[in-house]
């Protein structure tokens, strides 16, 4: 019972739950290797591919091996988590756009 | 009265498990998260940037990092077991799975030295064009922290050394360095995949 508690809490998961993790991040992981290597689709298809597998892989990481829920115990970890997440978009997407823009302007390439 | 005492005793485990030393831990990969993100930012803008330098096709090879990545895949798992063990308090079970994700972690950082190795003997080093330079401080910020990780795992593991079971500290020492290590997993899903997959398009 007291472990039934404490996996839903700061959680630990069972033997069960890291092999469904880890089944699941092998057949993703399997899936970008592959795509790219195939030669399937077009670069900027196969692109936008592997950068889904790769969301949804970290999405699969995060419940299965760092046991994130939506539990109160776990209320300020997701919290903090989505602001990170947030400040990471901005930060990542918003070099992009300005360097890109600096670099059209300037005429670089 | 009875709900009363249930709710009460519910919140004691509650507290007792939910360590502010995890959380704290918790918020220190939150900013970790940043860092990379910024090594990602930067990696992102100067990916074309070859200065007449090797492209990725040329200096990426693609079956290293597949292997690279099933080790870190299977050293994340070796841990959970680990834990699974730490939290039953079998202390040797849980020592013999450290070690396990040791050995992959060194094989990694092994696979990884040798990768750079080779291409700043050719002549590729992180001087030869920002496209390098970005990648070198990337991968090896990334690999850092393995190499941290695995230090810090050698101190558990000669911590816990002849103990018969583990105290609450000792499990939360154990914890902090699960998430360390998946989080560094996460990392690397997105470096093989936005690095060396994207790079060989």
């Amino acid at each position: 019972m007291a472990d039934h508690i404490s996996s839903s809490g700061e959680g630990h998961g069972s033997v069960g739950s890291y092999l469904t993790g880890f089944v699941l991040a092998v057949i993703l992981t399997v899936a970008a290797f592959g795509l790219v290597m195939s030669h399937a689709m077009s670069p900027s298809a196969t692109g936008g591919a592997i950068a889904l597998l790769a969301v949804v892989q970290i999405v699969v990481h995060l419940i299965y091996f760092l046991h994130m829920n939506g539990s109160s115990e776990q209320r300020w970890n997701v919290m903090a988590f989505t602001f990170t997440v947030l400040s990471v978009l901005v930060l990542v997407a918003g070099t992009m756009f300005i360097m890109h823009d600096t670099s059209i302007n300037m005429m670089s390439r | 009265m009875a709900q009363n005492m249930t709710a009460d005793a519910a919140h004691a485990h509650d507290e007792h498990h939910e360590s502010p030393v995890v959380f704290g831990f918790w918020l220190y990969l939150m900013t970790d998260c940043i860092i990379f993100g910024t090594l990602f930012a930067v990696f992102a803008v100067l990916r074309d940037q070859f200065a007449g330098g090797p492209t990725g096709h040329e200096v990426f090879e693609l079956s290293g990092v597949g292997i690279e990545t099933a080790i870190l895949l299977f050293s994340s798992i070796t841990y959970g077991f680990g834990m699974i063990a730490a939290h039953e308090n079998k202390v040797s079970t849980m020592r013999t799975w450290l070690g396990v994700t040791f050995l992959l972690g060194l094989g990694f950082l092994f696979m990884e030295i040798r990768e750079f190795s080779h291409m700043i003997a050719e002549g590729n080093g992180p001087d030869r064009s920002a496209f390098l330079s970005a990648f070198f401080t990337l991968v090896g910020t990334h690999g850092l922290h393995v190499t941290c990780g695995l230090l810090w795992m050698a101190v558990l593991l000669f911590q816990t050394a002849g103990k018969t079971e583990l105290n609450e500290r000792m499990i939360g020492k154990l914890t902090c360095l699960s998430l360390f290590w998946h989080f560094l997993d996460i990392v690397w899903i997105c470096v093989f995949t936005f690095v060396y997959l994207m790079g060989v398009l």
